[in-house]
């Protein structure tokens, strides 16, 4: 009844291939989108922007990065902390080596250097499969947290070992730094996140993500029928890694502003990003989404009901938080392999029919 | 002798022991990834769970004793008594058979069939499980263990070694930790008694039925549940080997579920389906670890590199040899 294909007549080529062919989707995009533009801005506050908001918005992009890698191409990676960790340095050392350069072009740049990175760890790939592959993608990630923490030209020789965003203005607003507004902030991250997963929606379904997707389903098959394992494997990892580069940098510099490697990048990252794209649904971009959203609120509202009405330490919530955590990613694999995405389609389906199943 | 080579060698005995402990979490995997062709990557954090458990047992604490006090208002923490150390290992035991029980009942049997992939991801889900439950139930605070293995250094050891060194030289004998040596002694024992128990016992044939060929085993009239639980319940016992060894060497902590990533790259090494390939790949990773950060890693790189090295020589290795130092070669077919 409030869903339905039917009807939608396309007279166009360009109307037949848009993002969303359906007339429903688009008008939730565009209502979603006028109120995160439109409405969001104006009432958000310093804790929902820093506790809900930003996280969500950083860990989507980096969940699209790695849904695009897992989710499309079918390789597993747990170096997603690692990727991570390059973004938020390349930022940190184009920022201070071009106090000019435009912050929002500072973290295209850490996006394509981290791809670069990210290709050249994606190479084993074309011999390792499976969890191989995972184990050989842990290398990338002690590696490099290795690396930022002990080679004291990432960090500017400072003495703390942290790296600091200095501010950097857009439009005459401060982005980084103490003084940014928790609106801009908000907005920023915003705008990447729509552009990356417009980007994202319309990679997967082109030539490219057909290729990706044909190397997931049974890669020799693939290769026999054409497609380059080489070239989509790697495209796939530099495509997931300059999102997941994205994401780091715009952690380090807007979210939180000083870093300590192991303990913002460490491997605990890698599965938190992994365990968004389970539960939100393995190549979906809107599962990502819904993921990132997922585990970003999942504590907040175990600390809101636990710490805050029932006045339990925060430690037992934390504990809680793990259980709770674990349960539903055994949860979701036994009973809906394809997360929140499915039930979110299965949604669909019912409401194509309501109020009237017969 | 020289003392630089005697140092060298000590480096290389103490990476030997290192690796025996790795082989030993390594082994825990082997034994579940054989039977049930799932890549089990709550080993380490099984490990931590059964050395929280004996601890828990040994100490008397009173399990949930936060959860409870939360709730209730109370203030208990220790029943008061204290279980000697054979007696909490039975009983650990026992928790871990539990637990064998309800992941195969729970978890695995709704599985069956699923992607490789998709079961290794159940199982990170497990860890994250369990971490949370082991934590909730017996706190996570640092403790100690202590099952009466000796530790400390060996005099022994330092006096022999001492006299080995060349005449004039500064040289005052090999560090060895006696821990070390019994972790070894029982490392061995515990390998050699499950060799047997699979060669020589008919559920150890069994087992290894269901490692060959599933289909197979099970149209003999091997039951797969059984089997799993029994393999699971296997690697839990290794899981408390290994839980006493690094627990009573460095505390039960939440690192001590670490090891188990530790462990992966010595799997990768020795191939995922050979019990003598994960004791090998263990005391390569071992020493090789801790001879590199000895001559490359401190001199020249800054140090801490033992926390990549096992990882970037497991990914050099796999890219000249997938399946590993003794898996089974892998065949690929559409």
């Amino acid at each position: 009844m409030f869903y339905r294909e039917a009807g939608d007549f396309k007279t166009t080529y360009a109307a037949d291939q848009q993002t969303f062919p359906i007339l429903f989707d688009r008008r939730t995009y565009y209502i979603v989108l006028a109120i995160a533009l439109g409405v969001m801005p104006f009432v958000v506050t310093d804790y929902i922007t820093n506790a809900i908001l930003l996280p969500f918005l950083i860990y989507a992009i980096a969940a699209i990065g790695l849904n695009i890698l897992t989710g499309y191409c079918g390789q597993v990676s747990l170096g997603t902390g690692g990727f991570m960790a390059v973004g938020a340095y390349a930022t940190y050392k184009l920022m201070t080596g071009f106090p000019d350069l435009n912050i929002a072009i500072i973290v295209v740049l850490s996006g394509f250097i981290t791809a670069g990175v990210g290709v050249l760890f994606g190479l084993p790939s074309l011999r390792i499969k499976g969890f191989y592959l995972a184990v050989a993608t842990l290398a990338a990630q002690f590696f490099l947290v290795w690396m930022f923490n002990k080679v004291s030209w990432f960090y500017n020789y400072s003495a703390s070992g942290q790296i600091n965003a200095p501010e950097r203005t857009m439009l005459g607003q401060p982005v980084t730094g103490a003084e940014t507004e928790p609106w801009v902030a908000y907005l920023f991250c915003l705008a990447f996140l729509i552009v990356l997963a417009v980007i994202a929606r319309n990679l997967t379904r082109g030539r490219i993500g057909r290729s990706w997707m044909a190397i997931r389903d049974m890669d020799i098959a693939a290769e026999i029928i054409g497609v380059n394992p080489l070239w989509s494997k790697l495209s796939a990892f530099a495509v997931s890694s300059f999102f997941v580069g994205v994401s780091g940098s715009l952690f380090f510099a807007v979210y939180l502003g000083a870093v300590e490697v192991g303990e913002a990048f460490g491997i605990q990252k890698s599965f938190l990003v992994l365990f968004m794209i389970i539960i939100g649904g393995l190549g979906s971009i809107f599962g990502s989404l819904a993921g990132a959203a997922f585990m970003v609120l999942l504590p907040v509202v175990l600390k809101l009901v636990m710490v805050d009405s029932l006045g339990w330490p925060t430690d037992l919530a934390a504990h809680f938080n793990f259980i709770v955590v674990g349960a539903l990613i055994v949860a979701f694999l036994i009973f809906e392999p394809h997360g929140l995405a499915q039930l979110w389609r299965i949604a669909k389906e019912k409401l194509r029919l309501w109020p009237f199943p017969h | 002798m020289s003392a630089d080579f005697l140092n060298l060698l000590e480096v290389a005995i103490n990476g030997l022991m290192a690796g025996v402990l790795y082989s030993l979490v390594a082994l825990g995997f082997v034994l579940i990834f054989k039977a049930s062709g799932v890549f089990n990557y709550a080993q380490g954090v099984m490990a931590l769970f059964a050395a929280q458990t004996l601890v828990g047992i040994q100490t008397g604490q009173v399990p949930f004793a936060h959860l409870i006090n939360a709730i209730f208002g109370t203030e208990v923490h220790y029943f008061g008594w204290n279980v000697p150390a054979l007696l909490a290992i039975l009983f650990t035991v026992l928790v871990m058979i539990l637990f064998a029980w309800i992941v195969v009942k729970v978890i695995l049997v709704r599985l069956v069939g699923q992607e490789p992939i998709i079961l290794f991801m159940a199982t990170i889900g497990l860890a994250y499980f369990m971490e949370g439950f082991g934590d909730m139930m017996w706190n996570s605070e640092v403790k100690r263990l202590d099952v009466g293995i000796p530790s400390g250094g060996s005099f022994w050891i330092e006096d022999v070694t001492v006299q080995w060194a060349a005449e004039g030289e500064r040289y005052f004998g090999m560090y060895v930790d006696v821990l070390d040596i019994w972790a070894t002694v029982i490392a061995v024992a515990l390998v050699a008694s499950l060799a047997a128990f699979a060669q020589y016992t008919k559920p150890g044939r069994a087992m290894r039925a269901v490692a060959d060929d599933p289909t197979a085993a099970l149209s003999v009239g091997i039951s797969l549940n059984k089997i799993w639980i029994m393999v699971w319940s296997l690697a839990g016992f290794v899981a408390i080997v290994a839980g006493i060894m690094w627990g009573a060497k460095s505390g039960v902590q939440f690192s001590l579920s670490l090891i188990a990533l530790k462990a992966l790259p010595v799997l990768m090494l020795g191939g995922f389906t050979s019990i003598s390939g994960a004791i090998v790949g263990g005391l390569i990773i071992g020493v090789g670890e801790k001879l590199f950060e000895y001559l490359i890693g401190v001199p020249f790189l800054g140090g801490a590199t033992e926390n990549w090295f096992a990882y970037v020589l497991a990914l050099i290795f796999l890219v000249f040899r997938p399946q590993g130092l003794f898996g089974e070669k892998i065949i690929e077919r559409v």
